[in-house]
């Protein structure tokens, strides 16, 4: 757990309120450089809509969700960059990003942070290749020399072109979707659908990848086969993971940090035995509504 | 594998007959009065009521006899088993491809194919009623399909692009300041003849700022909400141009709007004209057949760009954004540009479309640019079906070509008598059409899409699985 | 001052009449979420029935005060039943099979419907204005100042009076019966609805009824305050209670109605105080302008983007 010693990401108080309902509520915690960090919770507990404050979908009502690239320190520079109108500062070290104040396409584009949904959202009537193609939108983009180079067939934006479908393989292939590659995307199985909406997301080369339940609908060998994906992007590409579940086996088995999360307050943060054992965290589960009560609870299930 | 046919159920006429009196007496109730009786003056401006109960009942009758051959129909079809749309395959593809080649190659020699068989006099009217009417809604078409097509964005007032592309280039090519100004600086016959050419990249650069200008408060709309406000912008637009006089001529249009030079050289009679550099004899058909080329051109450019674009990654971000916005923003694309250079080209192409108007036409009021034009261009793309170059074609043809056709039915006369005019019918079948024809292929004509990236095989995709976009 | 009473006079009238028509609009939208681009000319039909029924009781009855009075009751409830037939057939022929298919489809058979409907009114009757003889000319002064009277005609008392009447109605049907319950059902979840029972079919065929019967008041109202119709007349009037609609906030009733007063109020008093030429630009401008500004309108629910 890498959270205290190298943190990419540090969200610090991050409240979101739909009108009178407090869907997040002042909650704090740090992920790690290179860990998956889980984040977990019953039903409703604002998890998704955590995902979204990061992502910049929604405007968190107050908050502050820092990013950083390379090695800055957040803590050195995270007051400053508040102070100022700016979204992010840049120098020798890295960059700092608060993504609170970007727009969402830019969270993606500029801070690097890639995100898959809850309820899939692939581009049904492209092909799977085409959805990777979309995810390398912005390079392929000042390749065409925004249009102009591209409709006049430049050499160099058909040598870019190239690259990224090269790249839209290597992902092909790490997803085992390459011969499906041709195919509309709303004709792939679900759990096709699933691996290729992480594909598209690692497409876009992001430091942090946030994944709202990516095993929900799985099989148990799709499931074991998304840990071992899981685990290589981690370790192969040195991209960090954000991950919502509600799959305990599989948060157990690969997360390295884990957070809990019940009616939008943070109930536990720790390792996944820590969390595992933690009190709050099994009544929250099952239900209970006081402290005796957790007890009782624990006592029946022999903790 | 062979199926057993299933036994099929007699065919219940008594059934049949309840329906067809049902749908007679609905009739009767809708048309008792708007037929049957009809709202008149007279000499001295006294407004009566003229009973018609034989037109009332024959309509009647039409709709007992229709319902019940319908009827009829769906009931000996009923037991059929419906053979499964077979999946898309490439053939669907290669006559795309191939059709639209045939196509273009036809288009080519069809001025000279008509010339042939109806010489020069009878072939103006097929030239330019039909074929270049055709392709000014093909080109239409083409750059609204950019729009509507490719990136979703659902477009009512299409027809301010064209409107802006016409009157930009009758406002610059009338003009006293800008003739004198060139009169002066080149020569006095530079700007009449030269104009239509200089000033056509420029309405299509004005009407693509137009887009801009319209699109960039409008875009955070969605589906129909979209629909109606660009609809409203086009008929702010047309109603600006009837108003303010000054700027427009107001109903009364503009007038002698220069036609377009074969490059300078003009179409007419003197010794300098076309037919006399090329030692021709004088018709009035050179010119007609030079503008057929001229739009088929703008039109193929169209097409051509459309379809790089569509390979291009703002082409993959439009098709993207009908699929799924939100997934667009998380991927990191600026949807908001991304749309307003959907908006733009479109409105470009309208523009070009609209400065070729003017000069064909040589006047130009706001009466060419009603909400009924929009409707006629988005309904070509939608049942041509979305985002497919061809069924626009096909549809320009159906929709334009067979309301063309009606002017020519004056030989139902013989039948219905001198008082009966055909052409008095066209928008009433048309409207009729647009209805049938959603009813029976609610995707368009050509309903697969074609991807614009394959690795191993081109596969079409299935318009079932296509989206249609939200905004 | 006096100027201001009497256009308000004015712009009420005419505001109950774009509510009227308003409401139609919205409640299909409400219910199966498509703008019925035919209900203007839905409503265009309605004036032409009743124009057809005036003239034909008048006719026999000839234009004595009762007899004229006879007309526009007679005229008022053959439009209603008439225009709803028109709604019902254009709801079971054009719209039904599309429902819940590609979106863009139900729209341009909407559209090709309104044309069809426009052009068969053309066809049927005739492309010329259509005027009815000057009827109820007489009004009630109700002050005068420096030699300007401010008065209310009978006609527009009429037209707020019955108006106010049949959305008393209206408002008891759709918020007191089963009828609007299951309107409501099918608003919020068709599938639902279906399941516990609800005809879905027969719910949305009696909503564009409704709709419809609305319509013709407005088109009877119309009639008699501006002596005329014509076949033209559907586009404008529907696009202008579109935007009431909008503005009120699509979905909400009471909002169509308050929509279609404030539509009826700016419209006259931007003909009497700035320029008669633009007061359709006006109208499709604040139309622009809510829908970028306020998409949801005054008493309409904020959509929120669930991602
Ligand atoms: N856009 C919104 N408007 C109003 N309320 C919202 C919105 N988005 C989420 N909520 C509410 O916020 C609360 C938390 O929702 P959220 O989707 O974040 O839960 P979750 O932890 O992801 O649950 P699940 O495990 O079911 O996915 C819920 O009560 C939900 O109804
Ligand atoms: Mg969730």
């Amino acid at each position: 757990m890498r959270a205290l010693t190298d943190p990419i990401l540090k969200v610090q108080n991050l409240t979101m309120r739909f009108g009178g309902l407090v869907a997040v509520n002042d909650l704090t915690f740090t992920a790690g450089r290179g860990d998956i960090t889980a984040l977990i919770g019953p039903n409703g507990a604002g998890k998704t809509t955590v995902f979204n404050c990061i992502t910049g979908f929604y405007k968190p009502t107050t908050g502050r969700m820092a990013l950083r690239h390379g090695s800055i320190d957040i803590d050195a520079h995270v007051e400053r960059l508040t102070d100022t109108p700016n979204d992010h500062v840049t120098n020798a070290e890295g960059s700092l990003y608060l993504l609170e104040r970007m727009p969402d396409f830019h969270v993606s584009a500029r801070a690097k942070v890639a995100r898959t949904f809850q309820n899939i959202r692939l581009f049904s009537g492209m092909t799977v290749l085409e959805n990777l193609m979309v995810a390398q939108h912005n390079p392929l983009m000042v390749a065409s020399n925004w249009t102009i180079g591209g409709l006049l067939g430049f050499a160099g934006f058909r040598k870019r072109e190239k690259a990224a479908i090269e790249t839209a393989k290597y992902w092909l292939e790490k997803t085992k979707l390459i011969d499906r590659a041709d195919d509309p995307a709303g004709d792939l199985p679900y759990g096709d659908q699933r691996r290729l909406e992480i594909a598209r997301a690692m497409c876009t080369e992001p430091v942090l990848l946030c994944l709202d339940e990516p095993a929900a609908g799985l099989n148990p060998r799709e499931s074991l086969e998304l840990n071992a994906l899981l685990r290589s992007i981690r370790d192969d590409h040195g991209t960090s993971l954000l991950l919502i579940e509600h799959d305990m086996s599989v948060v157990m088995e690969i997360s390295d940090h884990v957070v809990v999360l019940d009616y939008g307050t943070k109930i536990s943060d720790g390792t996944p035995e820590q969390v595992k054992s933690d009190p709050k965290v099994i009544a929250a589960y099952l239900g209970a509504e006081d402290e005796a009560e957790v007890e009782q609870i624990e006592a029946e299930v022999g903790l | 594998m062979m199926m057993e046919a299933p036994a099929r159920e007699p065919v219940n006429f008594v059934g049949l007959l309840k329906d067809a009196v049902f749908a007679a007496a609905i009739a009767f109730g809708l048309f008792s009065l708007m037929l049957g009786l009809k709202t008149d003056q007279t000499l001295n401006n006294q407004m009566v009521l003229v009973p018609r109960p034989g037109l009332l009942f024959t309509v009647v009758g039409l709709v007992f006899v229709g319902r019940f051959l319908i009827g009829y129909w769906q009931a000996i079809n009923a037991g059929k088993i419906k053979k499964r749309k077979a999946a898309a395959t490439p053939l669907a593809l290669k006559i795309e491809k191939y059709g639209t080649a045939a196509f273009v190659g036809f288009l080519f020699v069809y001025p000279m194919m008509v010339l042939g068989t109806a010489g020069p006099s009878g072939a103006i009217k097929w030239i330019d009623n039909f074929g270049i009417q055709i392709l000014i809604y093909i080109m239409l078409g083409w750059g609204l399909n950019i729009v509507v097509g490719l990136a979703g964005l659902l477009d009512l007032g299409y027809v301010a692009f064209y409107a802006v592309g016409a009157y930009s280039y009758a406002l610059l090519a009338t003009s006293e300041p800008v003739k004198e100004f060139m009169a002066g600086a080149i020569g006095p016959t530079f700007w009449p003849l030269w104009a239509f050419w200089i000033c056509l990249p420029v309405a299509g650069i004005l009407a693509a700022f137009w887009g801009v200008l319209l699109g960039f408060p409008v875009l955070r709309l969605r589906g129909d909400y979209l629909a109606i406000v660009t609809l409203a912008f086009g008929e702010i637009i047309r109603l600006v141009l009837i108003n303010w006089v000054e700027f427009s001529g107001g109903y009364a249009g503009i007038s002698s709007i220069p036609r377009p030079s074969f490059f300078g050289v003009p179409f007419n009679a003197t010794e300098s004209g076309f037919a006399a550099t090329f030692g021709l004899e004088f018709t009035p058909i050179y010119r007609t057949i030079f503008l057929f080329y001229v739009i088929l051109i703008l039109a193929l450019i169209t097409a051509v760009v459309s379809t790089r674009l569509r390979r291009l990654p703002v082409g993959r971000a439009w098709e993207a954004l009908r699929e799924d916005e939100i997934a667009c923003r998380s991927l990191g694309i600026n949807t908001v540009n991304t749309k307003l250079t959907a908006f733009a080209i479109g409105a470009m192409f309208g523009g070009f479309a609209g400065a070729f108007f003017a000069a064909r036409q040589g006047f130009i009021s706001p009466e060419s640019f009603v909400f009924l034009e929009s409707a006629q261009i988005l309904a070509i793309v939608v049942l041509g079906g979305m985002g497919s170059l061809l069924g626009v074609v096909i549809a320009s043809i159906l929709l334009v070509g067979g309301v063309e056709l009606l002017r020519e039915l004056d030989f139902l006369k013989a039948y219905f008598g001198d008082n009966f005019d055909p052409a008095q019918y066209r928008m009433l079948i048309f409207g009729a059409c647009m209805v049938l024809m959603m009813l029976w292929k609610p995707r368009g004509l050509i309903s697969v899409r074609e991807p614009s990236v394959f690795l191993k095989e081109k596969k079409a995709v299935s318009s079932d699985l296509v989206k249609e976009g939200h905004g | 001052m006096e100027v201001f009473v009497q256009q308000l006079i004015n712009g009420v009238t005419l505001g109950a009449v774009y509510g009227l028509i308003a409401i139609g609009y919205t409640m299909v939208f409400g219910i199966i979420g498509m703008v019925n681009f035919a209900h203007g000319d839905v409503f265009m039909i309605s004036a032409f029935v009743a124009l057809i029924c005036f003239m034909a009781v008048t006719a026999l009855a000839g234009m004595t005060g009762g007899a004229v009075f006879l007309a526009l009751l007679v005229a008022l409830i053959v439009s209603m039943i008439v225009t709803s037939l028109f709604s019902w057939t254009i709801e079971r022929v054009a719209y039904r099979k599309l429902r819940g298919s590609f979106r863009l489809a139900p729209l341009i058979s909407a559209i090709g419907m309104s044309i069809l409907l426009m052009n068969f009114v053309q066809v049927a009757q005739g492309a010329r204005n259509k005027p009815i003889p000057p009827i109820m000319r007489d009004t009630i002064r109700l002050f005068e100042k420096d030699g300007f009277v401010v008065a209310i005609s009978y006609k527009q008392i009429l037209i707020i009076l019955v108006t106010a009447l049949l959305l008393g109605i209206f408002w008891y049907v759709v918020q007191k019966t089963p009828l609007g319950r299951a309107q409501r059902a099918c608003e919020q979840d068709q599938k639902m609805a279906a399941l516990l029972g609800i005809n879905v079919d027969r719910t949305i065929a009696v909503t564009f009824i409704m709709g419809a019967a609305l319509a013709a008041v407005a088109g009877t109202m119309f009639l008699t305050y501006y002596g005329v119709v014509v076949f033209s007349d559907g586009f404008v009037p529907g696009v202008k209670a579109f935007t009431a609609a909008v503005l009120g906030g699509i979905g909400s009733l009471p909002g169509a109605v308050l929509g279609g007063m404030l539509i009826g109020l700016i419209e006259t008093f931007w003909s009497a105080y700035f320029s008669i030429d633009y007061k359709d630009v006006a109208a499709f401008s604040i139309l622009a302008i809510v829908l970028i500004f306020m998409p949801q309108g005054l008493l309409g629910k904020p959509e929120v983007e669930k991602v």
